[in-house]
């Protein structure tokens, strides 16, 4: 394992990813209310989920993960960091 | 023998078709009412049902028991406290793994006994997902039941169950709950074991539940430990959680309650192996499709305008019909009191009191029962969620969540129901805030005030003035959003996190029930306090009596009949239309000189001039001044009192018009009271909602105190500004 395969390094934040993107979840930050809330809807570390889209205005985007859909503002999922999965 | 009344909660998800399987339990035998304390809606029915009296509770939907949000606090409040003898957990069996998060919260906090509904199996079944109901129910050791709650299906099976638990006399399972990992276990048995002591058998929870709780730093819960534990124990107790969270952040650099909340979702990976299995068939996910085009980049906005386009149009174009039959309705009954009763002050309470009172806020009931009607379809269907997802970027500007775009915007029609509209918000700052805002949409009762205003001194320009004081409510209500974001109601913004539920057919049943609901409590609450408001301003502008005419008006009228009956006596017959209606004209005037003096003597009046200092820096003289004051009761009166005080004839006439000019009114003093009548008071239909939905008299009156100082302050500066800018 080199340092780059370091989460750290591979991660990304939920924000950046393009419609369409499939990804994991690596980590989330932020403060208690929303990462618990964000963790409470089923979105903990290691779940899949689905860039379905952005709203027109760019914000929020829409997610799909454990088979529901959610929204989240892109300052939210900012705090959240995954890595992509191909 | 009697048999007690059994009570029974619904809990679940939000969307989890909780709403709907209550509905078709109680049907129309739900009374509606607050959670003590708080705006939450509060749903009960009675039944009688397979020989019991069943009390069913419809608890607010939510993710988790976790006290965040206030529907969370008052769902497991009413758990501990109330004990009802059966929760029916309500699954959607489409979202298994998330909704198994609440229902392992409500095994652990072992309360009631708790039944799980597998509500919307068919939708299940349909993407090809397969329960293992049998294993659900033995590896979590709860009856497991499935539903469809939108066909009524498996419902009554349910209830039977429900019923069955609670003559067993059984006490709810103990074991197989949540297995936390060694060190989470090992934590709660250290503080297990220094709370059991202090814990007596009908304590509302056990032991373990408290210590995982005081692990996840569950503030509530702590405030209870407190009030009953003893100093000595409570100091040790504190200082042995704080030392156990501090040693569980070392070794995993987490916070426990991540921990805790982590593992619950492990131990539902678990049981989700062994109970659900999909099959890998394609469908078609048509709630997505639909999805791509409703929220779509381009489409996406202009179809949601029209929605609400159509909404607005329903609301107050096809509810003017009705509208416009209450009205006849209401004068038809003030024309039959008015003949059959004799000239007395009863009569007088009675026709222009009361029922002139009464029937100003009936007659909104269609617009209610329209735009509430509307209102259930966005919900039901899911779309109102969509709504909140396109405007939040907006709304959130101005530190509000998407959903209050809807209240602000029917605040264009009228605020009672905007403000009503409001509780589609679900967190309290949100709904707040967006209440004590929405005044400043200028309601379309105020529009008349405008016309006359506007019309009259601006002509040609009338049109774009209007728009501007419109848009100068928009202007306020942005910046007071944001003055009161980051003082009164500061704090974190409830996070966005918002499921996206699926579109559904609505049902019938449940549209009609949600604005039944909402419509009944409009007329039950307004109804006493619009009475009692309309008697008080009746009285005030009614007395005292004036019995010393400045004229002998009497004499004058009988003068006038007296000629008149000579002349149209002696007349050609083809004369005698002209005469009558001269005669008409002339009694009518006395009677209007009559009753501007009336006013003006009356308290109303005399308060009128006591507080014309106050209106005198806005340019407004004491007749605009009770004119204002009396459109508190409703904004269209300010344009009628008007009319009686400078005692020309019905409102908006040229006559007006002119008096208005004549009274020495510049067009900057008229600018200058429209923006007065945009930001003031609302009207008292109005505040009587406000009180309502914030549940607080504080709020009611800061609402009426901060309209009113907003309303001053911006016409002074413009009244002032404008006239040392030279204008007049």
């Amino acid at each position: 394992m080199t340092v780059m395969d370091h989460p750290k390094f591979t991660s990304t934040p939920l924000s950046r990813l393009a419609e369409g993107q499939r990804a994991r979840i690596v980590a989330i930050g932020g403060g208690g209310a929303l990462r618990r809330r964000i963790m409470e809807m089923g979105m903990t570390r290691g779940t899949e989920l689905l860039v379905e889209k952005y709203a027109p205005l760019r914000d929020p985007l829409e997610v799909i993960v454990k088979g529901f859909h959610v929204s989240l503002r892109v300052e939210e999922a900012a705090q959240i960091s995954v890595e992509v999965v191909e | 023998m009697e048999k007690a009344t059994i009570t029974i909660a619904l809990a679940g998800n939000p969307n989890s078709g909780k709403t709907t399987i209550f509905n078709n339990i109680t049907g129309t035998r739900q009374k509606v009412g607050n959670w003590p304390g708080v705006t939450v809606e509060k749903k009960e029915g009675r039944i009688h049902k397979f020989g019991y009296d069943l009390k069913i509770i419809d608890l607010p939907g939510i993710y988790s028991l976790t006290p965040f949000s206030i529907e969370e606090i008052v769902a497991r409040d009413y758990i501990l406290e109330e004990c009802p003898d059966v929760v029916i957990d309500i699954i959607d069996a489409s979202n298994l793994e998330r909704s198994l998060y609440l229902a392992t919260q409500m095994r652990e906090l072992g309360r009631s006994k708790v039944l799980f509904a597998l509500n919307m199996s068919d939708v299940a079944r349909a993407r090809g997902f397969k329960i293992d109901e049998d294993k659900l129910s033995e590896l979590l050791d709860v009856p497991v039941h499935a539903t469809v709650g939108n066909k009524n299906q498996g419902v009554d099976v349910l209830l039977q169950k429900a019923i069955e638990m609670v003559e067993s006399g059984k006490k709810p399972p103990k074991g197989r709950k949540v297995n936390y990992s060694k060190d989470i276990e090992a934590a709660i048995g250290t503080l297990e074991a220094l709370l059991t002591p202090h814990f007596q058998a009908d304590s509302p929870y056990d032991s373990r539940w408290a210590s995982i709780k005081l692990l996840e730093n569950d503030s509530v819960v702590l405030k209870r430990i407190q009030s009953v534990l003893p100093d000595d124990a409570l100091s040790e107790l504190m200082s042995k959680t704080d030392s156990l969270r501090q040693t569980l952040r070392d070794r995993y650099d987490e916070d426990p309650e991540i921990i805790l909340t982590d593992e619950r979702y492990g131990f539902i990976a678990g049981i989700m192996k062994e109970v659900f299995t999909t099959s890998s068939r394609k469908r078609i996910d048509s709630s997505r499709n639909i999805d791509l085009v409703l929220t779509n980049r381009f489409v996406g906005f202009p179809i949601f305008l029209f929605f609400i386009w159509a909404m607005f149009q329903l609301t107050f174009t096809l509810g003017a019909y009705p509208m416009d039959w209450i009205e006849s309705g209401v004068a038809a009954a003030g024309a039959v009191l008015n003949n059959a009763l004799p000239e007395s002050l009863l009569k007088d309470l009675l026709v222009n009191g009361i029922l002139a009172g009464v029937g100003s806020v009936v007659v909104f009931l269609p617009n209610i029962l329209i735009l509430f009607f509307c209102i259930a379809i966005f919900e039901d269907t899911g779309y109102m969620s969509r709504c909140a997802f396109l405007m939040d970027k907006i709304m959130h500007l101005i530190g509000l969540h998407g959903k209050s775009f809807i209240p602000m915007l029917m605040g264009f029609g009228c605020n009672v129901p905007a403000i009503m509209a409001a509780r589609t918000l679900e967190s309290e700052k949100d709904r707040l805030l967006t209440i004590l805002i929405t005044p400043f949409m200028s309601c379309s009762a105020k529009l008349p005030v405008y016309i006359v205003l506007a019309g009259t001194f601006f002509g040609p320009r009338a049109g774009t003035v209007i728009f501007i004081v419109y848009l100068l409510g928009i202007v306020t209500a942005i910046l007071t959003g944001r003055l009161f974001r980051t003082t009164l109601l500061r704090g974190a913004d409830a996070p966005f996190v918002m499921e996206l539920p699926p579109y559904r057919v609505p049902m019938v049943k449940s549209l009609l029930i949600h604005m039944w609901d909402r419509s009944k409590m409009f007329l039950k609450k307004m109804g006493g306090i619009i009475l009692v408001g309309s008697i008080i301003i009746w009285t005030l502008s009614a007395f005292p009596r004036t019995t010393q005419y400045s004229h002998d008006y009497p004499a004058a009228i009988a003068h006038v009949e007296s000629v008149f009956t000579q002349h149209i006596d002696g007349a050609d017959p083809s004369a005698r239309p002209t005469l009558e209606a001269e005669k008409a004209d002339r009694l009518q005037d006395i009677q209007r000189a009559m009753r501007a003096e009336q006013t003006t003597n009356s308290f109303m009046g005399r308060i009128g001039k006591a507080v014309a200092p106050v209106f005198a820096p806005l340019g407004i003289d004491w007749r605009g001044g009770v004119s204002l004051l009396a459109g508190f009761v409703a904004k269209e009166i300010v344009v009628s009192t008007l009319g009686v005080l400078h005692a020309v004839d019905e409102e908006g006439s040229e006559a007006l018009r002119q008096a208005l000019v004549d009274s020495g009114m510049t067009p900057l003093a008229a600018f200058s009271m429209m923006i007065f009548v945009l930001l003031y008071i609302p009207c008292i239909a109005t505040v009587a909602t406000i009180r309502k939905e914030t549940n607080s008299m504080r709020w009611t009156f800061f609402s009426i105190g901060y309209t009113t100082v907003v309303a001053w302050l911006m016409a002074f500066i413009v009244y002032n500004g404008g006239r040392l800018i030279g204008l007049a």
